[in-house]
């Protein structure tokens, strides 16, 4: 993938990493969103879709709770979403191998945002009289540069991953040696393990909680018996 | 202490730009002062009406003040908006208004944490997840899981800013509602009957049809869940699937 090609992806990235925090909010960076946007991109929205499921369970394991820092998933889903619609349908090491480069991303841009908090705070430092005189200018140019600094690491993190992990899952999906039906069963376990004891983590407090649960999955055992 | 402009109305352009700077309330989150300077940029619209503006005293001491540490979830910190803004321009005493902003950012943090990012988040991504087990196409699924997060969002924030203009000072009772208090328990019993049916549906869409590996696919998982759940506060479950998808990759390659 060259720069010029990398380029719009990596601008949704951005786009798509400011809203993790910064601005709306609207989670539009969940990863299920963020993923089949990038593949829409690439002209391939059920890629980006599939694989933006899997990292979309995996990801319920890592709620943004308060101060805690957690894996960036916005910039993350674009990436892993365009690596995969951008590959021939049916390679068997597709999907891991696109899987592994998003969570890489999804740990490194994590990283990334806890060095733009500290260089806010470093700036806020170095303004901290303006604030306490209660400069207007100060404030928005404290908030302003923190959200267009934000876009700037979105973007970056997209596309360094992106030049990165474009020849690289390429590669593997090239010498891959396991079956297709086995590398899908292991992504797929993986993704439902993860998910299912994120949600156990958040729910198992609630009462009555498992039952519901299991009444979920009666309702679809029953929705197999006409197939 | 005078009551400047409580008594009238804030004017509809302020209320509207305060409620869309709140959009942006985490733009400068630091490990300083966490939303503190986000809570001064939402409210600053509303302090220009002090008197003397923004050249004023009251309008300075006033965004001073506000933009010094604060916490809250940043979805229901429009509670805290709304009631620091009629207390500022009520000309509510200045040590006491420092005192409400310490009192009310801890109650703030762990409803909205509960209500949004442990009930409501979790639950709007397994109606999409099940939309896409279902069979629903990329539009379905994200438009979903879009308008219904967002119209929760939306709301919110719309109801906390509203509620916190309403009562300033006295808002903490408003935490009460039965939505912040109940609305946890209820959607996450949602969210795990939602979740027995989209998981399954999902991984059957994922592997593919006339495979009849599922029931394999769901009793693995099932070890796999039982195993986190007793590993729970000593290891993150999306570390561990990157080690193992690390590992299975590297064999993959080496067969």
């Amino acid at each position: 993938m060259s720069l010029l090609e990398a380029l719009p992806i990596a601008l949704l990235g951005a786009l798509l990493g400011l809203d993790v925090v910064s601005f709306p909010q609207a989670m539009i960076s969940r990863p299920i969103i963020a993923a089949t946007a990038a593949g829409a991109f690439i002209g391939n929205p059920p890629g980006g879709l599939l694989i933006g499921v899997v990292l979309e369970m995996i990801a319920l394991d890592t709620l943004p709770f308060g101060a805690s820092r957690y894996p960036e998933w916005g910039s993350a889903g674009v990436v892993g979403g365009a690596l995969f619609a951008d590959q021939t349908a049916g390679m068997p090491g597709a999907l891991p191998a696109c899987l592994l480069a998003a969570l890489l991303t999804a740990s490194i841009s994590g990283w990334s945002m806890v060095v733009l908090r500290r260089m806010i705070a470093g700036r806020l430092a170095r303004t901290r009289d303006r604030l306490e005189a209660g400069s207007r200018d100060a404030l928005l140019s404290l908030h302003l540069s923190g959200m267009s600094l934000d876009l700037l690491r979105g973007g970056l993190v997209t596309i360094i991953a992106m030049l990165i992990f474009a020849p690289l899952v390429k590669a593997i999906v090239a010498v891959w040696g396991s079956e297709s039906a086995a590398s899908h069963a292991v992504v797929v376990v993986i993704a439902a393990t993860v998910g299912g004891a994120a949600l156990w983590k958040v729910f198992h407090s609630v009462r009555h909680v498992l039952w519901f649960f299991l009444a979920g999955l009666v309702v679809w055992a029953g929705l197999q018996l006409p197939r | 202490m005078t009551s400047l402009v409580a008594t009238v109305d804030l004017p509809l352009r302020v209320k509207l730009a305060m409620y869309f700077r709140m959009f942006a309330l985490q733009g400068s989150w630091n490990y300083e002062t966490l939303n503190g300077t986000g809570v001064g940029f939402s409210i600053e619209p509303a302090l220009r009406l002090l008197p003397g503006g923004v050249n004023g005293e009251a309008y300075r001491a006033a965004l001073a003040r506000e933009s010094r540490y604060f916490n809250a979830h940043p979805y229901l910190a429009g509670v805290a908006v709304g009631a620091l803004t009629r207390a500022e321009l009520d000309g509510v005493d200045a040590t006491r208004i420092e005192r409400f902003r310490t009192a009310l950012a801890g109650p703030l943090g762990s409803v909205g944490d509960r209500l949004v990012w442990a009930s409501w988040l979790p639950f709007c991504s397994l109606v999409a997840i099940g939309v896409f087990g279902a069979g629903g196409s990329a539009l379905a699924v994200v438009g979903t899981f879009l308008l219904l997060y967002n119209a929760g969002h939306f709301l919110l924030r719309a109801w906390g800013l509203r509620i916190g203009l309403l009562r300033g000072l006295s808002v903490a009772s408003a935490l009460g509602n039965p939505v912040l208090r109940q609305g946890p328990v209820y959607i996450g019993c949602a969210a795990a009957l939602v979740g027995g049916i989209a998981l399954p549906l999902a991984l059957q869409r994922i592997v593919g049809p006339g495979r009849a590996v599922i029931g394999g696919i769901i009793a693995a998982a099932f070890v796999g869940i039982l195993l986190l759940a007793v590993l729970r506060e000593r290891a993150e479950g999306w570390r561990i699937a990157l080690g193992v998808l690390a590992v299975f990759v590297l064999y993959s390659l080496l067969t």
